[in-house]
């Protein structure tokens, strides 16, 4: 084991016009672990899994993968890394198993070592059935495990995964995640990006990403324990009408409606804000208890993403 | 050793995965077959320069015998048909304008006395000629001997004056020397469209992302991608040839093996050509638009449609550059005249520099990025 990280980057960037994609992102990704890329669409995930794998160019910044610097020696890494791109990027008209045969013959695996590693994978992920079959007429879970088969088929150091889940059942997520457990335990590094939080919350470590720039990184325990926020939870029986009043008070950043609840992130500067809440909340004869809550990811996301604060701002316009 | 060993293996991964696309693809593979059958048989049969059955008018004012006997020759000839009789010539001029017939045979009064005494023109016709292959018919037409029966008859008459008998092709069959340039026009048509999308296709469906983070190089994935054409185009061109000789009887006058040397070099040119259409187009329709504009100046200047000495000079030296011209020579000079390969050499160095050229600037073009 190298004490030396999968990945690092020092204010990476990339352009595209005059749009900046990804801003700056300083990034130190250990081995052995699954590290997840948090964000919206459009916050600059894809992009820095592209300009990691060498398939761009970064505008400014440097990057190192596994040791080697990027782009330059982006050849050598070919044989190191996995590439699950985010739209299926098999061929649709050949069968699952000439699919793997075909990538097995490109990372030049011998003709009787590719045939034992495909019944290999075809186990793994549960695709033996499904052999003969065309993988245009899969399932979105039986293509994405083909996908993840066919970027583990020559067992590399680091995988990237760009939104592997996006088209899969929440049964087809669990089991993927399972999958992704093993491969970490048998040496490998993963990195994924995703916008989903029961995702992101399974990483060992994660970066929250934001129009490019990195907001927030860390264990996600130590993300929601850390949060630079205060948490409540309101329970009302008019919860539109509360929130109405809850958004004028000063100090307080997001209400967000779960149900018949509502979930207040507080700047944590405030002495006592349930209390400040409360009187609020009965200056407005609303009938309401409050309680303190503890932050969930999606709290952290939220607090630090410009984006997730703009999103609770378009949740409530209809409302005025 | 091992590397030279990986890298055509990788090679022959991607041909044989091209191959297996083809086999799927019902419509593309339907084409490699369609497109030869469905040209020769067009250009074979139904877009032929030998024009016959011309809509005619006879305005015949001598009434004689021998008149009746020269418009019954020439209908005969089966150039034309007679379809309306005439009564004056100015009634005949208005058929031709009014379209209803290209040809009008005029007989004058007095065209026994003209014909007895062999004077320069017994008759006339009067033809359509906004259509130049109509006009080159209907020349021929004069040229038609005098009607025998009538020489027989009058011995001391000489044949009129157009004694032109200019047949460029003396049986005047037009398959004789379309079959093999369509080989060259059908080869350019189909291969430039296959390759053209090859890559673009990838792009598009998004294998290509997937593709660049393989050990694949950039000069691997191209031979592989166009190896399994250049044996679909000999396949085509065998296609051809054997139709054009059951169906036209068109012979190949030289040796077979110098023609697929001649066509491995145009193959290879052709298949580049559409490889850079392919690392320059975005989608696949405009890799499409491409193929069809590369196409037509071929057709046009190649000397397929029109030939090659008749054109300003500005249009030969363009014509020079594409590939069909030079495969044109090629594959004329082996079938129709029987050259030999030592004949044809320029154009095939020619064809070589192209496809050279052709493949550097692909290369250059191709970049193992997405930006």
């Amino acid at each position: 084991m190298s004490a030396e990280p999968a990945i690092r980057t020092r204010g990476l960037t990339r352009r595209f016009g005059n749009v900046v994609a990804v801003d700056g992102v300083d990034l130190e990704i250990p081995r052995q672990a699954i590290y997840g890329f948090l964000g919206p669409n459009g916050s600059g995930k894809s992009t820095t899994i592209r300009m990691l794998c060498g398939l761009l160019t970064p505008s400014a910044g440097e990057a190192t993968v596994l040791g080697l610097e990027v782009p330059r020696d982006a050849e050598r890494l070919r044989r190191k890394l996995g590439y699950m791109t985010q739209r299926f990027s098999l061929y649709e008209d050949l069968t699952v198993r000439e699919n793997l045969a075909f990538l097995a013959e490109i990372y030049s695996l011998r003709a009787s070592a590719a045939r034992a590693r495909i019944q290999v994978l075809l186990d793994e992920f549960h695709l033996r059935e499904l052999g003969e079959q065309r993988a245009g007429t899969l399932s979105g879970g039986q293509r994405q495990r083909l996908a993840l088969a066919g970027a583990t088929l020559h067992e590399p150091e680091l995988l990237f995964l760009d939104e592997p889940t996006s088209a899969v059942d929440p049964q087809s997520r669990r089991d993927f995640w399972e999958t992704l457990y093993d491969l970490v335990e048998r040496g490998s590094t993963i990195l994924v990006s995703t916008h989903f939080m029961d995702e992101a919350e399974r990483c060992h470590a994660l970066a929250i990403l934001d129009r490019g720039r990195v907001v927030a990184s860390g264990a996600p325990e130590r993300l929601m324990r850390e949060i630079d926020a205060a948490v409540l939870e309101i329970e009302t029986g008019v919860p539109r009408a509360a929130r109405v009043v809850l958004e004028r008070v000063a100090g307080v950043r997001s209400v967000a409606q779960l149900g018949a609840r509502l979930r207040v992130l507080v700047d944590p500067a405030l002495a006592d804000p349930a209390a400040l809440l409360a009187a609020a909340l009965r200056d407005a004869r609303v009938d309401a208890r409050i309680s303190l809550a503890r932050a969930s990811l999606e709290d952290v996301f939220v607090a630090a993403t410009r984006t997730g604060a703009e999103r609770a701002q378009t949740a409530r316009a209809p409302l005025s | 050793m091992t590397r030279w060993r990986d890298s055509l293996l990788r090679i022959a991964a991607i041909a044989r995965k091209e191959l297996r696309h083809l086999r799927r693809d019902r419509l593309t593979g339907g084409m490699v077959a369609g497109v030869p059958l469905m040209m020769t048989l067009l250009f074979g049969y139904a877009i032929n320069q030998d024009v016959r059955h011309l809509r005619a008018g006879v305005l015949d004012l001598s009434g004689t015998q021998s008149s009746r006997w020269l418009v019954a020759d020439a209908q005969a000839s089966q150039v034309i048909d007679v379809v309306v009789g005439a009564r004056s010539v100015r009634e005949l001029e208005e058929l031709l304008t009014a379209g209803e017939i290209s040809v009008g045979i005029a007989i004058p009064p007095d065209f026994e006395s003209r014909r007895v005494r062999g004077e320069r023109a017994s008759a006339q016709l009067l033809v359509d000629g906004g259509d130049p292959v109509v006009l080159a018919a209907v020349r021929g037409l004069v040229s038609l001997p005098l009607p025998k029966r009538v020489s027989s008859r009058h011995a001391a008459v000489s044949a009129p004056a157009f004694e032109l008998r200019a047949y460029y092709n003396p049986e005047r069959r037009s398959p004789v020397h379309i079959v093999p340039a369509l080989c060259g026009v059908i080869l350019t048509l189909t291969l430039v469209l296959f390759t053209a999308v090859a890559i673009v296709r990838e792009r598009e469906r998004g294998n290509l992302e997937l593709l660049i983070t393989t050990p694949v190089q950039t000069p691997e994935l191209m031979i592989g991608k166009i190896a399994p054409y250049v044996a679909i185009g000999y396949a085509q061109m065998t296609l051809i040839l054997v139709l054009g000789r059951v169906l036209f009887d068109v012979p190949i006058a030289g040796s077979v093996a110098s023609l697929y040397v001649g066509a491995g070099a145009f193959v290879a040119a052709a298949l580049t050509l559409g490889l850079l259409i392919s690392t320059v187009a975005q989608t696949q329709f405009q890799a499409f638009q491409m193929a069809f504009v590369s196409f037509l100046p071929q057709i046009l200047l190649s000397g397929f449609m029109f030939p090659f000495d008749g054109m300003p000079a500005p249009a030969r030296w363009l014509a020079e550059v594409l590939p069909l011209t030079h495969f044109l020579r090629i594959v004329r000079g082996i079938v129709l005249r029987g050259a030999t390969l030592q004949d044809v050499s320029g154009e095939i160095r020619a064809l070589l520099i192209f496809f050279s050229i052709a493949f550097a600037l692909a290369l250059l073009r191709f970049r193992k990025r997405l930006d």
